[in-house]
């Protein structure tokens, strides 16, 4: 009689993560789904101001050919101290570019937990979920869940026509996919 | 005694928050642990005051203290793991209490309908009434963001 062999444990499968910093927070976002990070010094030529009354957490966009980028201020998002930021991560299909303090560290995680049902407001579109690294919980931010469809369509209402923008940015630091 | 007294038995866990007791029918009970780290994160979800890892697990912490005693308590002593449904599905929530537990048997008075949700049933232990409570209604879900968006809607509708 043959007995089946015991299956071998799968190697975990792992995502690469940029850990980055927001008003003394740690938060994450999947490296897959950062486009370019930008110094925000960088862009300040390239910029226009935009205001929409009610969505203090945009105040610039970016152009891009003829792509929009609403500069999300990450800290307003998530209703934390206003900080002023130093870096802008561009995030890879979607119209958001983000303004974060800084960055922690590149890293892999292992586990994405759901976020738990309790929690059961706007957070639920903030965060793909929870991961544990280093003994601390880390929540993974959603790249989508900066705007709404509402709120980029104010933004679009609001921005200046083509032709006074004209401008284009700079490159910045382009990660692998 | 007869056999059908002992069958109406149930087991509880009495917990402590200030000055008043509450309990918990056991099998709703997953452990109970030492105060841990609660880390904390933005999010818009009241009541809930972070999550604790727990074997692997990432556990939400629910301060049920104002909803039960009117006011949030600083102290604890202990987590109270309990097991929360939502549907067909069950998670683990973390209740903060300040003072031992205790395991008891007694038999549970149903709630009556001018109790508040979060009310199981009664039950009396050492000449006090005690209330049970239920576990999915005095901590948040999905049935509560709707049931505000609903009462938020209803509001924003009168003229």
């Amino acid at each position: 009689m043959r007995v089946a062999a015991p299956a071998r444990p799968s190697p975990a499968r792992t995502e690469q993560i940029i850990v980055f910093r927001l008003c003394g927070q740690l938060f994450a976002v999947s490296s897959a789904s950062v486009q370019e990070v930008r110094g925000k010094d960088s862009l300040a030529g390239a910029s226009l101001e935009i205001n929409v009354p009610g969505l203090r957490k945009v105040r610039q966009v970016l152009r891009r050919g003829d792509r929009s980028l609403f500069i999300v201020n990450a800290s307003l998002h998530f209703d934390l101290p206003l900080s002023q930021g130093t870096l802008i991560f561009v995030l890879r299909k979607t119209r958001t570019a983000l303004l974060v303090d800084g960055i922690e560290k590149m890293t892999a995680m292992t586990r994405l937990q759901a976020l738990p049902q309790s929690f059961c407001h706007e957070e639920r579109q903030w965060y793909r979920g929870l991961t544990a690294i280093d003994q601390s919980v880390i929540p993974v931010v959603n790249p989508e869940g900066f705007l709404s469809p509402e709120e980029l369509a104010s933004l679009d209402a609001a921005m200046p026509p083509l032709d006074i923008l004209g401008i284009e940015g700079t490159e910045g630091t382009e990660l692998a996919s | 005694m007869t056999v059908a007294t002992e069958l109406e038995l149930q087991s509880f866990v009495l917990l402590r928050l200030g000055e008043r007791r509450f309990a918990v029918a056991a099998n709703q009970i997953a452990e109970l642990v030492a105060p841990s780290r609660v880390f904390q994160f933005p999010h818009r979800t009241e009541r809930i005051e972070g999550v604790i890892l727990r074997r692997g697990r990432i556990v939400p912490v629910c301060d049920v203290a104002k909803t039960l005693v009117g006011k949030t308590l600083i102290a604890r002593r202990l987590y109270l793991v309990a097991v929360r449904h939502y549907g067909a599905q069950t998670e683990w929530v973390a209740l903060p209490v300040t003072g031992e537990c205790e395991l008891i048997n007694s038999e549970m008075t149903a709630a009556g309908e001018s109790d508040a949700p979060h009310v199981a049933g009664w039950l009396s232990h050492d000449g006090d009434v005690i209330e049970v409570l239920n576990i999915d209604a005095i901590t948040p879900g999905p049935g509560e963001a709707a049931a505000e968006t609903h009462a938020h809607a209803v509001l924003e509708a009168r003229p």
